[in-house]
């Protein structure tokens, strides 16, 4: 644990990021803006599992392994959306969310 | 001393990511977020698990900053600037996002954590073997079907990217 720092400011710090993330899914135009608001929701949901393991249950890893899951799925779910938009911009030459009507392969 | 480290982190973080919503360059926004991942390795690091900060740092630093920067450069030219949605939108959505943190912040600090105090140091081989332990509560089967998510997720993104160039408009539309 941080020497001098409780686990309400932590959870504080974690929270702020989670809506500004929120913030960003909800008022960006543009696939990629919007993946990068996810990255921050998800960055958030693991700092909270890692610091909620390290405060309150120190003797077992439980958080630590659901956190590098997190990590795993979020980095497979980012080369997914990566290679759906360069395919959706060969096709329709445009990445922003309003243009997007058809995603039939 | 790490409390001071905390706040200049935690600062440094927030800024980032307000700047990295809220910028209208997409390459900007991209190196903004890099920052804000880098602030999370810092905050592993502060709370003593070396390996996690490690992964952050690897996983996230490195690859999908990489990725998503590749992607910004495919798709965009730099100079262009992004639409923002109307400021009507922005404030609306800025209230809600307010009204949300406040609520968070007031549960969390209204219930009683039972902090146990501690300043164990986790090390890597702790990790492994709870990854691949049968025992209860070992993790060998989620560590299995992650390994052939990303394979299937491998596959899926070359075939996905790979395409064809511009369908046929006029025989395959429905």
């Amino acid at each position: 644990m941080i020497e001098g720092i409780s686990i309400y400011e932590i959870l504080t710090l974690t929270s702020i990021l989670f809506f500004i993330g929120i913030y960003g899914f909800i008022t960006r135009k543009n696939l990629i803006s919007i993946l990068i608001s996810v990255e921050l929701i998800l960055n958030a949901s693991v700092v909270n599992f890692v610091v909620i393991n390290k405060y309150l249950y120190p003797d077992i890893l439980q958080g630590v392994f659901v956190s590098i899951f997190i990590i795993a799925i979020a980095a497979a779910e980012t080369a997914l959306a990566v290679s759906i938009i360069i395919n959706l911009y060969r096709q329709i030459s445009s990445v922003e969310v309003k243009d997007i009507e058809i995603m039939k392969y | 001393m790490e409390r001071y480290i905390f706040y200049i982190v935690a600062l440094g973080m927030i800024v980032s990511a307000i700047a990295s919503v809220a910028s209208r360059k997409m390459l900007r926004s991209v190196i903004y977020l890099l920052f804000v991942l880098s602030g999370i390795a810092g905050i592993f690091f502060l709370v003593d698990y070396n390996f996690l900060a490690a992964i952050q740092l690897t996983v996230y630093a490195g690859g999908i900053i990489v990725l998503v920067i590749f992607s910004v450069l495919l798709v965009h030219h730099i100079e262009m600037k992004l639409e923002v949605a109307k400021f009507i939108n922005r404030l609306l959505t800025a209230i809600a996002c307010l009204i949300g943190i406040i609520i968070f912040v007031t549960i969390i600090y209204s219930y009683d954590f039972k902090v146990a105090e501690n300043s164990t140091t986790t090390t890597t081989a702790e990790i492994g073997m709870g990854l691949l332990s049968y025992e209860t509560g070992g993790f060998i089967l989620p560590f299995e079907v992650i390994s052939v998510l990303l394979l299937a997720v491998m596959v899926g993104a070359i075939v996905i990217a790979k395409g064809k160039m511009l369908i046929p408009k006029s025989d395959e539309s429905i």
